[in-house]
């Protein structure tokens, strides 16, 4: 029992470590999606973009769907709550992302459509930087649940105040990424228009996290006495506040790390107050899906865990060998 | 409509929408790395530019791969809650295994393929074709491990109404896994060689490239014939494990009704469930013993043995199955021309063949769909043979109106990514190898 128990333990962590991977990486290319036409008035600005993030944004996506196998591998009942339950929010995702994975190279290649496809880009980039704040908040304030596990609310049970918050607060998180990555790879117009709105973006990061704090210490209780939580709130408030002072020096380097640890702090944040908990529930706590009734077994968690000590550190090792090759800045090349 | 009937239609689209490409990629994987291996022993710029030209292709079919590929990662969510609180202690692992040991691995080297030919050694270009096509065999690898696994469950108990696991290695290498595996990437290379084929044919009717589609053809069409004749071995192979794990999906591909001493191998038939007849039958007396036990007397089991909720409709394996299996000759056949043009040294100039590598391009297409309807279809009712029925796998909470919606949405956009993906297609091949050689989109 105690092995199995570390075992959760460890694939909580672990699961939050592949969504920072994720939310880090594939975090600044959703960024970059999403403010594709504020950072590129003209096409070759945009191409530039592109550029920065074409080798790489497919392998960033990869920490999703390896977060999502892993859930599905660790904590089945979760998986399947979650995306049976959100049906019709995560369709929006599903579509957002298809639209998303093509859009880069039809856009250079499909040229009678090139704006469509930028178009898919930007919207595809957008929503799934919106909607994942919504689902998470959702996750940790509680939704109505069943004793067969299973959602029993709508669609607009989601759309509630603190999901929302979260979800404007992980928008900030994003588009803060994508324009730090761009300040720091992109030269030229972009670089001065992503540091302008970088230094913006901050302004509403900073507002939407102050609400989040609130609405966090409103709905949920309890909250005050957990101390990693308030660890990761001051880790949080030094990286934003690091990162305030390098953009205000166009440090663009460090701002873009900042902004990277700033998400280390927000998913520290939400796992501690979340832990042990899944999906809540709100209106049973005992329906709640935690690490204990929504696990796999032992066996299967210990040999996930082999797989993810093996496997990982070559992902890691392989992709810091890609960002090193396509290390430099993109320089903006007037369209022939 | 119902919600379980409709959650099926829903996967049958979206997975078997997403097989047009996997298969596509282990084809063109394959022929890249030969050509960068050329490459990098003969330092011919003509390889290079072959390989470039392909990796130009292949990013194309990649993408749409990844696109259609992201929904089926939560689509056991979306529509088969059930299905993955019952086995997802077995089940998600491959999956996961898949993202960290494949996906990283073909995403990040694909990068450099394509972006990264001026950035690094000869070498680890080689080595990054190498990783793409290694990374994207290794991905199937991982997820005919949790597609076999439905069809021959191994290393698991039932427990608490949840199937979980007791021995890693035995349910990875279920019965059928490596056999299902062998077949499933020998298809792939067929389709993938056919392509390539097909392309060098267009440049040689047209007059164009010849230099470039000279080798292009012969590489591409060497593989062909080696991979189509291989896989008739490979088929039969995987038949006599179905014959063996799955004997009631193996009288529905044969249109066995009742149980026979000497059964004979189904050419052409109607199947009429109803019935219990097939019209119009023509078969090779005794053929099917023959090929499963080496004895043309040996006695199959017919579909009256198993009980009515547990065996598989008729119809559609048996059609599918057969199907497959006449594509499969077609290709042989193409492959013993092939070799009859090569040794008469008139593979480049014979028009007519070169017409028929083009007008063939849909068939490996449709024998791959073919060959997944005969095998999912013909596990039916089970979602996991005589673990869990399909009926009882589907999402509780997923209204049909919701799926109807979602269902609608998924024609339509992959309608449209299909359209725009094979005129983008059609456009880089018109435009040949000159032009498309650059770095990146």
């Amino acid at each position: 029992m105690e092995t199995w128990d570390t075992l959760r333990y460890i694939w909580f962590v672990l699961i939050g470590v592949l969504l920072l991977g994720y939310s880090i990486l594939d975090g600044f290319d959703l960024g970059i999606g999403t403010l594709f036409r504020v950072l590129g008035k003209k096409a070759e600005e945009r191409d530039a973009m592109v550029k920065s993030i074409g080798p790489v944004w497919d392998g960033n996506e990869v920490w999703l769907l390896t977060g999502g196998g892993a859930l599905f591998a660790a904590f089945p009942h979760a998986y399947a709550t979650v995306f049976s339950g959100f049906y019709l929010a995560l369709m929006v995702v599903l579509f957002s992302l298809i639209f998303r994975a093509v859009s880069l190279e039809f856009r250079a290649q499909d040229t009678k459509r090139k704006g469509f496809w930028e178009g898919a880009f930007i919207v595809g980039s957008f929503l799934p930087a919106l909607l994942f704040g919504v689902a998470l908040g959702n996750v940790v304030v509680g939704v109505p649940l069943d004793t067969t596990m299973n959602y029993t609310g709508t669609i607009f049970t989601l759309l509630r105040p603190f999901p929302l918050v979260l979800g404007l607060l992980g928008l900030m998180a994003f588009l803060m990424q994508g324009s730090t990555y761009a300040a720091a790879k992109v030269e030229g117009l972009v670089q001065e228009r992503a540091r302008k709105t970088a230094k913006l973006i901050w302004n509403g990061y900073a507002l939407f996290l102050i609400l989040a704090f609130a609405a966090t210490l409103i709905y949920i209780p309890g909250v005050i006495t957990k101390v990693m939580a308030w660890f990761f709130v001051a880790l949080t408030i030094c990286a934003l506040g690091v990162l305030r002072n390098a953009l205000s020096k166009a440090k663009d380097g460090l701002a873009f790390m900042m902004s990277s640890l700033a998400f280390v702090g927000l998913w520290g944040i939400i796992g501690a107050i979340h832990f042990p908990n899944l999906v809540k529930a709100n209106n049973d706590p005992v329906f709640s899906l935690t690490i204990y009734n929504a696990s796999s077994s032992e066996l299967t968690l210990k040999v996930m865990l082999i797989i993810a000590l093996v496997g990982m550190p070559i992902v890691i090792g392989y992709t810091i060998y890609l960002y090193k090759i396509f290390k430099g800045k993109i320089q903006i090349e007037s369209s022939s | 409509m119902d919600s379980l009937l409709l959650a099926k239609i829903q996967f049958g689209f979206t997975a078997g929408f997403h097989f047009l490409f996997p298969p596509t990629t282990f084809g063109l994987t394959l022929i890249i790395l030969i050509f960068e291996s050329l490459y990098l022993k003969s330092k011919n710029e003509l390889s290079k530019k072959i390989s470039s030209f392909l990796v130009k292709i292949l990013a194309v079919v990649f993408v749409m791969g990844v696109a259609t590929g992201i929904v089926l990662e939560f689509a056991f969510g979306n529509n088969w809650a059930e299905y993955s609180r019952m086995v997802g202690d077995i089940f998600g692992a491959p999956l996961a295994a898949e993202g960290v040991f494949a996906f990283f691995l073909e995403s990040v080297f694909l990068g450099i393929l394509l972006f990264g030919r001026s950035k690094v050694s000869k070498k680890a270009y080689w080595w990054s074709a190498f990783l793409v096509f290694f990374g994207s065999h290794l991905s199937g690898v991982w997820i005919i491990i949790a597609n076999s696994w439905m069809q021959t469950p191994a290393g698991y108990k039932i427990e608490g109404g949840r199937a979980l696991l007791t021995n890693f290695f035995q349910a990875a290498f279920n019965p059928s896994t490596i056999p299902r595996y062998l077949h499933t990437v020998a298809g792939g290379w067929i389709t993938g060689s056919l392509v390539a084929a097909a392309i060098a044919a267009w440049y040689l009717r047209k007059k164009r490239h010849l230099e470039f589609a000279k080798p292009l053809l012969r590489v591409s069409l060497a593989v062909f014939i080696v991979v189509s004749i291989l896989q008739l071995g490979l088929g039969h192979y995987h038949s006599v494990q179905v014959a063996e794990t799955q004997p009631e999906k193996m009288a529905a591909f044969e249109a066995l009704w009742k149980t026979e001493d000497g059964a004979p191998m189904a050419i052409f038939g109607i199947p009429d469930e109803a019935n219990q007849k097939t019209y119009a039958y023509i078969g090779i007396p005794k053929f099917l013993s023959f090929l499963i036990h080496f004895d043309p007397n040996a006695r199959i089991l017919g579909l009256n043995e198993f009980p009515d909720d547990e065996k598989p409709r008729v119809l559609i394996p048996f059609a599918s199955y057969h199907l497959m299996i006449l594509f499969g000759l077609i290709f042989i056949l193409v492959s013993l021309i092939a070799i009859v043009l090569f040794m008469k040294k008139r593979i480049y100039e014979t028009q007519w063949y070169l017409k028929l590598l083009l007008l063939l391009i849909p068939l490996p297409y449709l024998a791959n769909e073919m060959g997944w309807v005969a095998a999912e279809v013909g596990r039916q009712p089970w979602a996991v043979y005589k673990v869990l029925k399909t009926a009882d796998a589907a999402s509780l909470t997923v209204p049909a109106g919701n799926i109807l919606f979602s269902l609608i949405l998924f024609v339509v956009v992959y309608a449209l990514i299909g359209v725009v993906g094979i005129s983008i297609l059609l456009r880089l091949i018109r435009k040949g190898p000159e032009e498309t050689v650059s770095e990146g989109y």
